[in-house]
């Protein structure tokens, strides 16, 4: 289509570089990738968005038709309620969590240095890069019935606790796997900081925490909020970790799905939560999205 | 030295222990010689290794997973490459959208990804399909590998190719001799962020799996929800030292702090 648009780009003379000849050179280059992920991002989304609206027969497990029925339940049956408030208690509170550690961690961390500095990164961060069957595994074996925790609350006299498959394991366990998200922006507002700002404060008198919540803080509100948002969305979305520690009974919405998709073959009925979980993801990151926009428009402007 | 006061030295230590306990523990159980899982007090043993290596299921995902992350970091790359010249270098209508596009597995939950490709496959007839899953992953290593292109393609220097064009050199010999030399360390970093991350996927390939397909992070799930022995240790304590490796080659290569902390 752009090959009758050869002037798309402003022409500015003097800078003739060789693509300007080939105007449709960008459309053979990225082509590929536009085609690959028109077939397997935006068709199956919008496949699954049709589906959701299909109604579903228990008895021969056709689908077909059109119907509300499946978001409807979502907002009326007390099952599907309970899972949704569910997770958005467990996701908030792992959020929180992790901005009471992450923010002091990655504080402590710009103010350490190398080569300290470059090996904690790393302790904190290559996590992030294990499977996280790997990393529910770890914590169902810390906090299982035989395991150190329970050997440490023993020694201590307080008794052997049922830990496992309990809202609390849960939330410890996706604050493991969320602290990087928290620590990375964070960090990285961190480095933009000047030192010498903090340094000011202090020579003119202020104390040290003054000086965090004065001065420090303020500068590294949006990465604490980007964390969170990235935090709260990935912890909203968690299927490993409630799946391995949740058991049973502790569903969350991305455990519903499975079941609705694997065990009741109520594919409409799943892709009904998908939907909602996709959007309720969507408009959290725009949202983020213009408001970064606008902080920095203010910021400029 | 730091400059952080005891009461923070003391919070940091805690926040370590904390990220590597469930890592530590794992390793550690791998090479207990009881039937249960416990920590190895009466000596260590690797009767686990030996039994993750006797178990054809296991194994078998091993190899899947292997050749799905080398494949699909090979031909993300290969997309990616192109793709990202594209986007960096032109301005053409639709550009915006089509970077939007490609990055948007990143927003997109793995869980949401993994129902909609189950639909997709059972509409085309692909279920059960390796090449299917090939291209699954493809989507979702993408963005990874264009993120670290985009970053390199645009730091570098224009000036060396435009020398090479006045010197008469020909469009294919400035891609290979210049262009490509210089984005390297993006090209290589982004196919083993691609490759780690197509390795531990676990959320949208237990939709699309068959039997025959089944990855090992997958593998391990299913394992986990029916018995736990030590076994699983061992397979997490092999995996862990995989990751390690590649991470190791990782930091080498492109930096790792330079890969994680420029994600966002």
């Amino acid at each position: 289509m752009s090959a009758t648009l050869p002037d798309a780009a402003p022409a500015s003379p003097g800078e003739e570089t060789p693509e300007r000849r080939f105007p449709t050179a960008p459309l053979f280059l990225s082509g590929p990738a536009a085609l690959l992920f028109a077939a397997l991002v935006l068709t199956p989304l919008f496949l699954t968005a049709l589906l959701s609206f299909n109604q579903f027969d228990y008895a021969t497990g056709r689908t077909g038709g059109f119907t509300l029925e499946h978001y409807l339940a979502v907002v009326t049956d007390e099952y599907y309620l309970e899972i949704f408030l569910r997770t958005f208690r467990i996701s908030a509170l792992a959020t929180a969590i992790c901005v009471v550690i992450g923010v002091p961690e990655a504080y402590i961390l710009s103010r350490m240095s190398n080569p300290w500095r470059s090996i904690f990164l790393l302790v904190i961060l290559a996590p992030l890069l294990v499977s996280v069957v790997v990393r529910a595994f770890g914590w169902s074996m810390l906090l299982g019935p035989e395991g150190p925790v329970n050997g440490a609350l023993i020694a201590l006299g307080i008794g052997r606790m049922k830990l496992l498959y309990s809202e609390g394991t849960v939330v410890v366990a996706l604050v493991h796997v969320m602290l990087p998200f928290m620590v990375i922006p964070v960090w990285t507002s961190l480095q933009k900081l000047d030192p010498a700002v903090e340094q000011a404060a202090l020579s003119f008198g202020a104390s040290r925490a003054t000086a965090i919540v004065r001065v420090v803080a303020p500068q590294v509100l949006p990465g604490i909020l980007s964390g969170s948002l990235i935090v709260f969305g990935l912890s909203a979305s968690a299927f490993a970790i409630p799946g391995l520690l949740g058991g049973r009974r502790l569903k969350m919405v991305a455990t519903v799905v499975y079941d609705q998709y694997l065990s009741d073959l109520n594919w409409p009925m799943g892709a009904a939560v998908a939907v909602i979980l996709l959007a309720a993801n969507l408009i959290i990151m725009l949202t983020y999205h213009r408001m970064v926009e606008g902080h920095y428009r203010r910021r400029l402007g | 030295m730091t400059r952080n006061g005891p009461a923070a030295l003391f919070f940091h230590t805690l926040v370590v222990i904390f990220m590597l306990a469930p890592l530590v523990i794992v390793c550690l159980v791998a090479f207990t010689p009881e039937n249960t899982l416990s920590l190895p007090t009466r000596g260590f043993s690797l009767r686990w290794f030996e039994a993750v290596f006797h178990h054809p299921d296991f194994v078998q995902s091993f190899w899947n997973s292997l050749w799905l992350a080398v494949l699909s970091a090979t031909l993300a790359v290969a997309l990616a490459v192109p793709a990202s010249l594209a986007i960096t270098r032109w301005e053409f209508p639709g550009r915006g959208f089509l970077n939007a596009l490609f990055l948007s597995p990143l927003i997109i939950p793995h869980l949401v990804l993994g129902v909609a490709m189950l639909r997709l496959f059972a509409v085309v007839g692909a279920a059960g399909s390796f090449g299917w899953l090939v291209a699954a992953h493809m989507v979702i290593v993408t963005p990874y590998v264009m993120r670290l292109l985009i970053a390199a393609i645009s730091g570098f220097d224009r000036s060396v190719e435009q020398a090479a064009f006045s010197l008469g050199a020909s469009e294919a010999t400035v891609f290979r001799r210049v262009t490509l030399p210089m984005i390297l360390p993006g090209v290589t970093g982004g196919w083993l962020i691609a490759f780690i991350n197509s390795f531990d996927e676990l959320t949208m390939s237990i939709f699309i799996t068959s039997p025959s397909t089944v990855t090992l992070p997958v593998r391990m799930y299913m394992y986990a929800t029916e018995s736990i022995d030590p076994m699983m240790a061992a397979v997490s304590a092999l995996i862990i030292g995989i990751t390690a490796v590649a991470v190791l080659l990782l930091d080498r290569v492109y930096g790792l702090d330079r890969i994680l902390v420029g994600q966002h």
